[in-house]
């Protein structure tokens, strides 16, 4: 049968005409990547349109004394960053957010890790536990903002009255200069923690139970030897997930300082995002806000490089 | 050094019965392997004995010391997993040294950098060090040490498992399918592997398998157990010839045993696919008999007789020097397969009608129940139809 069917198959090709056939391959040759391009293309053109072009008009901008809403503009090279690193205001907004980052992401993976552990723990009311402690990281930020203040209302404000009812000293939580960044700290852990719950525990899932016998038969069977055989281990390369993208969202806090403070008292919770957005549309400096966001974006791409360096060399054990 | 006694030890989890009154001694010394299908319990009297699970009922001991309550860590034994369970960030020499570490390093001792500066514990790391090494040269893996165990083959990672429970001395080997997870060849490799270790090492081995081959070829004694209970416990040999239940005669032996029903005639005789045999037991007329028939224990006849079965050849298996032959029979529904020598059956062509004979004291009577029916006389057939 075979044999047959080919040669009847040669015989209709060559019945066709010459031109025909030349046609055919050529499409053949070329309707595969064409077909590709085109579906691609509209991931592609929305890539182009809403992230590559801005990147680089942002890039553009930041050499120009361009403001926001004028008809003109001259090419000023590299005044914008040396404006910038010469400011000081721009200096206490980047030592700001440092602060802030190091206070949110250490006590984020820790409670996070801490409250996934004891959730894993028990299996009685998981869910339960499970949604409230990621309901913060799915609330509108704006509206518990408002919550927030309430909480913290010098007088009035649950927070000081709790804490005066237990003797404990009490202060203008959001209008102290000293209190301000630690306690908008606080709310961003608040914030991330269900978050970092989340991936927590599908990492603890992931660890096979045979590690853990394993660990039971050499003698590992204390919490603190467990955790430091195989639980820490094995969650390493979350861990480094969760630092990463906590880190990256610590350094675009941005909601709860527009609503709370607006970078108060004075400039202490003044943070690189606020700075940008008060520099680009309220004195309309839109160059120099062009440039703070360069400095802005350096960061997140360092941040991201480095997870993906250490993701590849360290952390993936197989 | 002493064997290990388990008795009447049961455990369900919810409402499921996982093992029913599991009893048996294990010899010092012995090489003891759990046979039985999938489910049915095998690797959770392992964990028992390890103990990683608690049973429900019975004790277990290791020659005068009773293991029930105590924990892993305690028990002197060692378990070599399906999966290796290797730590995947320490290397081989870590994985191997830290049964070690944990016994003889107290927590400030094993605690990083500080722990090195506390009295006696460099003398100790090194003692440990030592021992790793000269168990990984044992087994043929001190070049590996400073690897990673992403960075070993499948056989290599097993040999690391089996020095991690080498390094602790123990007086119990437990060992949950290790060789499952290994291609066909590296597995005949590691199988002789391990025999040849538990000779050296002259250790209690208590090795849990579904794989019958491993089954028969390492063992001193195989205990096949299915549905929680244990079915027969036995030498390999006596498993395969001698089997006490129908499920034990079917699990073991590949290909799988052949099964044909009769029924109890008069006069002690039992027919079967019109063949009158002779069945010394009591039993009424008209009950079911099951017979099994090793496919070497059908013959090929010479010619059509009276104590011959006619049968059709629907199958031919090349399998080198063997050839199974499965073969109709009219009036049951299986197929039958007999193994012959190539040089019995290279003529032999589909759709051929065959003449089978049954090789007497090879075959194997079940009630319905599935229990062993023992003849004493040996069997030969009557001839066919000659009381019907």
């Amino acid at each position: 049968m075979m044999p047959s069917a080919a040669m009847s198959g040669h015989g209709a090709q060559t019945a066709t005409s010459k031109p025909a056939r030349l046609k055919t391959r050529v499409v053949d040759r070329f309707s595969e990547p064409i077909a590709a391009y085109l579906l691609a293309l509209p991931g592609g053109a929305l890539l182009a349109l809403l992230f590559i072009l801005p990147v680089i008009a942002v890039f553009v901008i930041a050499t120009t004394n361009w403001s926001f809403g004028g008809t003109s503009l001259s090419f000023v090279g590299m005044r914008n960053f040396r404006d910038v690193f010469a400011d000081s205001t721009f200096r206490m907004s980047f030592l700001n957010t440092i602060v802030y980052v190091l206070i949110v992401v250490p006590g984020t993976i820790g409670l996070g890790l801490l409250i996934a552990l004891l959730i894993e723990a028990r299996p009685s009311l998981r869910g339960f536990y499970r949604a409230i402690h990621f309901l913060p990281f799915m609330a509108t930020l704006a509206a518990s903002a408002v919550a927030w203040e309430m909480l913290l209302h010098p007088t009035m404000g649950l927070v000081n009255q709790a804490f005066s009812a237990l003797g404990l000293p009490t202060a203008n939580w959001l209008r102290d200069e000293k209190t301000v960044l630690p306690v908008l700290a606080l709310i961003g852990i608040w914030q991330n923690l269900g978050f970092a719950m989340v991936l927590f525990l599908a990492g603890l899932k992931a660890i096979p139970a045979d590690l853990y016998e394993a660990a039971d038969i050499d003698g590992a069977d204390g919490w603190f030897d467990r955790l430091r055989t195989v639980t820490l281990p094995m969650l390493g390369p979350v861990t480094m997930f969760v630092v990463v993208v906590v880190a990256i969202r610590a350094f675009e806090v941005f909601d709860t300082i527009a609503i709370l403070t607006q970078g108060g008292p004075g400039r202490a919770s003044e943070v690189l995002l606020y700075t940008l957005y008060r520099e680009s549309f309220e004195y309309l400096r839109t160059g120099y806000g062009a440039a703070v966001t360069v400095v802005f974006l350096g960061i997140i791409v360092t941040l991201t490089l480095v997870q993906v360096g250490v993701m590849e060399k360290r952390v993936h054990y197989s | 050094m002493a064997g290990l006694s388990i008795s009447g030890v049961s455990k369900g989890f919810g409402s499921i019965k996982v093992l029913k009154d599991i009893s048996l001694q294990v010899e010092d010394g012995e090489f003891l392997t759990i046979l039985g299908p999938s489910g049915c319990g095998k690797s959770t009297l392992l964990k028992i004995l390890a103990g990683l699970e608690t049973q429900d009922s019975g004790s277990i001991f290791l020659g005068e010391r009773q293991l029930d309550g105590l924990r892993p860590k305690h028990r002197d034994v060692a378990m070599v997993f399906q999966s290796y369970a290797l730590y995947p960030h320490m290397t081989v020499a870590w994985n191997m040294a830290l049964p070690l570490r944990m016994r003889r390093l107290n927590a400030w001792q094993r605690f990083p950098v500080l722990g090195a500066l506390l009295p006696r514990t460099a003398a100790v790391r090194k003692e440990i060090a030592a021992e790793v090494s000269r168990v990984a040269a044992a087994l043929g893996i001190d070049q590996l040490l400073d690897r990673k165990p992403a960075q070993l083959s499948g056989g290599q990672r097993q040999r690391v498992a089996v020095g991690r429970a080498m390094v602790r001395e123990p007086a119990v080997f437990l060992m949950d399918e290790p060789l499952s997870n290994l291609d066909a060849k590296l597995r005949v490799q590691m199988r002789a592997e391990i025999k040849e270790l538990h000779r050296r090492l002259g250790s209690t081995f208590i090795y849990v398998t579904h794989d019958q081959t491993e089954a028969m070829t390492l063992s001193d004694r195989v205990v096949v157990m299915a549905d929680g209970e244990i079915l027969q416990v036995a030498r390999p040999q006596d498993i395969y010839a001698d089997p006490c239940d129908l499920r034990v005669a079917e699990f073991v032996g590949s290909p799988k045993i052949n099964i044909i029903e009769g029924r109890m005639q008069r006069d002690r005789l039992v027919d079967v696919a019109g063949l009158l045999l002779p069945l010394d037991v009591a039993s009424a007329v008209g009950t079911r008999i099951l017979i099994g028939v090793r496919p070497e224990a059908l013959r090929l006849a010479e010619h059509a007789s009276k104590v011959a079965i006619s049968a059709t050849v629907r199958l031919i298996e090349h399998m080198g020097s063997d050839v199974f032959v499965h073969v109709e029979m009219p009036g049951v529904s299986d197929l039958f397969v007999m193994r012959l020598p190539l040089e019995r059956a290279f003529r032999i062509q589909l759709g051929e009608p065959l003449q089978l004979g049954l090789r007497p004291g090879q075959l194997l009577f079940f009630d319905a129940e599935g229990r062993r029916i023992r003849t004493t006389s040996a069997v030969t057939p009557i001839e066919r139809r000659a009381l019907a």
